[in-house]
């Protein structure tokens, strides 16, 4: 008898059938993939099961028996435990206090400390879920905070775990982690649902793949009766290529040269300590590092987001060390930022609005402050046309759109500008197969233009498949080098954690996270 | 959740045509509902009451030009607090500029004398719209270089001017004689009456020309409507104006100052918060004195509020709260119900404005009902 059975559930949102009779069976001790791309309904299905969305026809049985969901409460008390991609703990209070809470031991309003603190050494002994029980959440890593969320669904007695797109912020190291501890809970007996839309995990984590599409489930299958390829296919419902084709590199001109560039961050602290590289025309340079070792304000100082504290910075022979992001913009910077929707889009305005926001105060699309709506109309709907944005028209506010469509608004807009230089940040961060071969393409594009190419990713893959040059940065420093033919994954890794005899002064044992990472 | 993905075009058109003009529309008609239960269980004809309010609101040229007349400043406050609220400003301390705005002409009205009408009075219009945007210049900067939030500074300013004026009454600007005000502006320093630009014979003939005391001014709203809504919708100014208010971050990004956007944002408001002033004392009482605005600047909130911030979505919302105020007295005369019943309204209809996300669910539910009957 499976633990958790779904039968035909439906989830209709206005103009939009999020779930169409999705059925799911998942048994005791078992690891379901549930892989799909983003909008194909995955995250709508759990939280249905979760009881944070109520369904509109199906029945959802644990353990054999009807039920009805109404509440997360409902589901916990069922045995269903959920961890959501953002995080859903209260930062200044201690993992013990985070994982009691809302079941707090104790009797009267007065919490029993020591039996909760003992409750929660016992379960994360159990499970080889190693974490402190006193220290404050904002002082743990991301992974680690991510283990509390596990321990407070396992502490509320779940059977049933269902992890929303768990690696989406993790190192390599914590996703292999990750997995440990996820095979851990299944010896124990119990059931895993793995939301993803990262194919190489499904591929070592799971016992079964359950692949959904449009709302519906398209195929089930098992990892040794498939491969990445196969996957992909069915999950995007067309041949996708995964690994892009690149030429070698023709290493034009020198476009971006950085010396000794210092940055500090928003608390005043130093996050960039004194980076020196250079990027050419006809090349990408990839930033590869763990989240949160200055490549955000390393981007920001080259882009003109934030002022650097020394060094310098030159655009073909140009001083922008100091330039506004305005005048970076105007001598030829273009920026995709890691943050489409804070940094990237302005959701309410329309597509038009957007797509010229940088370009706006120039021709054709303004002149003395007056704007031309049908130059802006026009090249509004070249560019629409150009970059495969899916959109009825121009009209439709930024908002409206899916995340892989926001996304080549953005890249519409920055490569549209035909810049000299290119920062991608993260350009494919939480976008599905099909978009992210699109952001690629572009990208190699520009290569090929002969336009250089700054990428901070964190995705290894995407640096290994993309870059002709790896920088590693940890700590505010590139540490090591490499053209992209001389290294692996491991390597890497490696490095950004701060492998290789690094440079560390000692002072930071855990890396620190920023905001930015949930 | 990351499962957003384009709803119907048509449905979407629906929607935001009952988001423009359907909710301010219903919130009026549920004040009115609302209003009329008030009165019925006080014991009052609602019947009868509204009956009179549109008769001394709309009931004929001389109350319509009564309506006009209320509704001058609430266009151009109104004008103040949109354009504000469209870069995420609060500019709460309208009433400061609207006073700084018609102390600049009541002052210079008198102070500068042999200039013809047509330069005098621009530039009185002008003086008083530097005056409103400088009263506003000091918490824009605040905001822009420290973050003060502009809620507190401008409420603050807006006492200082009020005091300032009210010294200048009885002190330096005191015109001879027993009141506290400024001296009276000549004619050439005024806005007439829309009745007196034309004829005897003009007025028998078009009636409705008779529009009581409504003067000039209201065209000076209006063509500030329009001017807004072309800087909003077809200037960078505008643009760079909306995207600091939706998203400052992207903004930055684009290469806009968050911070000098502001303090044009603030001021700008402000230039029109003191245009309001100028067309009160211009137009109406041709000099200041203490209680020369009936809260004006606070009213403006509201009306930018019903008219969701659009610039010609002002004029219908001044129009209305003008016409409350305009209509009161009559009701008060005919139907025996209290004039404090409109302020009742006027609450209920911002109450109900506030309230859109109420209606936004309902409109969902509705919607998603009717969707899953379908499917």
């Amino acid at each position: 008898m499976p633990v958790l059975e779904l039968r035909e559930i439906t989830k209709i949102f206005p103009g939009v059938v999020a779930n169409d009779r999705v059925s799911l069976e998942l048994e005791r001790g078992e690891i379901v993939a549930l892989l799909g791309e983003n909008g194909a309904g995955k995250s709508t299905l759990m939280n249905v099961v979760y009881g944070l969305m109520s369904s509109d026809g199906g029945q959802i049985l644990v353990n054999g028996e009807m039920v009805k969901i109404k509440s997360p409460r409902q589901a916990i008390d069922l045995g269903i435990g959920m961890v959501h991609q953002h995080f859903m703990l209260v930062e200044p209070l201690t993992v013990t206090e985070n994982i009691i809470l809302g079941r707090e031991p104790g009797r009267l309003g007065v919490i029993d400390f020591a039996t909760a603190r003992q409750k929660v050494q016992e379960i994360s002994a159990r499970y080889g879920l190693k974490v402190d029980p006193d220290a404050k959440i904002m002082d743990l890593s991301v992974g680690m905070q991510q283990r509390v969320e596990i321990l407070k669904a396992l502490y509320q007695g779940a059977s049933v775990l269902i992890l929303d797109e768990p690696t989406a912020v993790l190192t390599p190291q914590e996703v292999k982690e990750l997995f440990r501890v996820v095979r851990s809970l299944v010896d124990e007996g119990l059931s895993v649902v793995f939301i993803t839309h990262k194919l190489e995990e499904v591929m070592s984590v799971s016992d079964r793949i359950v692949v959904m599409r449009d709302g519906k489930v398209v195929g089930e299958t098992k990892p040794s009766e498939t491969d990445d390829v196969g996957l992909a296919r069915m999950m995007v419902g067309r041949d996708v290529v995964l690994s892009v084709e690149k030429g070698p590199s023709t290493c034009g001109a020198q476009v971006l040269e950085v010396t000794d560039l210092e940055v500090r961050d928003d608390r005043g602290l130093e996050a960039v300590r004194g980076v020196s590289f250079t990027v050419c025309g006809g090349e990408v340079v990839a930033l590869a590092g763990v989240s949160g070792n200055g490549q955000s304000e390393l981007v920001e100082a080259i882009v003109g987001l934030r002022r650097p504290s020394s060094g310098s910075l030159q655009l073909k022979g140009l001083d922008i060390t100091h330039a506004s992001a305005r005048a970076s913009i105007e001598a030829g910077v273009s920026h995709i930022p890691e943050d489409r929707h804070r940094r990237g889009l302005v959701l309410e305005f329309d597509l038009a609005e957007n797509l010229i926001l940088g370009d706006h105060r120039l021709p054709p699309f303004a002149s003395h402050g007056i704007m031309h709506p049908s130059a802006i109309a026009g090249v509004a709907e070249r560019r629409i046309e150009d970059y495969d944005v899916r959109t009825p028209s121009w009209h439709v506010l930024a908002s409206n759109l899916s995340g892989g469509n926001q996304q080549k608004v953005v890249v519409a807009r920055e490569i549209g500008r035909n810049p000299e230089l290119l920062v991608a940040a993260q350009p494919t961060r939480g976008l599905d197969v099909g978009s992210i071969e699109f952001v690629h393409k572009q990208i190699l594009a520009e290569r090929e233009n002969g336009k250089a190419v700054l990428l901070v990713s964190l995705e290894l893959e995407e640096v290994l498949s993309l870059a002709d040059r790896i920088l590693v940065i940890f700590e505010g420093r590139i540490v090591q080098e490499f053209t992209v033919d001389e290294v692996d994954e491991e390597t890497l890794g490696y490095y950004m954690t701060g492998g290789g005899g690094s440079k560390l002064d000692g002072e930071a044992e855990h890396v620190e996270m920023t905001e930015g990472d949930s | 959740m990351s499962e957003t993905r384009e709803t119907l075009p048509a449905q979407k058109a629906w929607m935001s045509v009952a988001q423009k003009v359907g909710i301010p529309l219903a919130s009026v008609v549920l004040a009115i509902i609302v209003g009329s239960v008030i009165m019925w269980t006080s014991g009052y004809d609602p019947v009868a009451a509204f009956a009179a309010l549109f008769k001394g609101s709309f009931g004929g040229p001389k109350q319509i030009g009564d309506t006009l007349l209320r509704s001058t400043p609430l266009i151009l406050t109104g004008l103040a607090l949109a354009y504000g609220f469209r870069a995420n400003l609060f500019n709460i301390g309208a009433e400061g500029q609207l006073f700084m705005g018609g102390l600049a002409v009541a002052w210079l009205g008198v102070a500068v004398t042999g200039l013809p009408w047509i330069i005098m009075v621009p530039m009185l219009l002008l003086a008083s719209m530097l005056a409103g945007a400088a009263w506003a210049f000091v918490p824009a900067i605040l905001k822009a270089r420290v973050g003060a939030h502009e809620v507190i500074t401008t409420m603050m300013f807006s006492y200082i001017a009020r005091y300032i004026v009210s010294w200048l009454v009885v002190g330096p600007l005191k015109a001879p004689g027993q009141i506290p005000q400024t001296v009276a502006l000549p004619t050439g320093a005024q806005l007439p009456r829309i009745q007196t630009l034309f004829g005897e014979s003009t007025l028998d003939a078009l009636p409705f020309l008779n529009l009581g005391r409504t003067h000039l001014g209201i065209v000076v709203a209006l063509v500030a409507a329009l001017f807004v809504w072309f800087i909003l919708k077809y200037t960078t100014l505008g643009y760079e104006n909306r995207a600091v208010g939706f998203n400052p971050w992207a903004s930055e990004t684009g290469g806009i100052s968050v911070q000098w956007t502001t303090v044009k944002a603030l001021c700008i408001s402000g230039a029109f918060a003191g245009l309001a002033g100028a067309v009160e004392v211009m137009g109406v009482h041709y000099r200041i004195f203490d209680q020369f605005s009936s809260g004006f600047g606070f009213t403006g909130i509201a009306v930018a509020l019903l008219a969701k911030n659009h610039p010609l979505g002002v004029i219908p919302a001044a129009i209305l709260f003008g016409g409350l105020t305009a209509g009161a007295g009559t009701m008060q005369l005919e139907a025996g119900v209290p004039q404090k019943i409109i302020l009742i309204i006027q609450a209920l209809v911002i109450f109900f404005v506030a309230a859109e996300e109420i209606f936004k669910w309902f409109i969902k539910r509705r919607q998603k009902e009717a969707l899953s009957h379908a499917g």
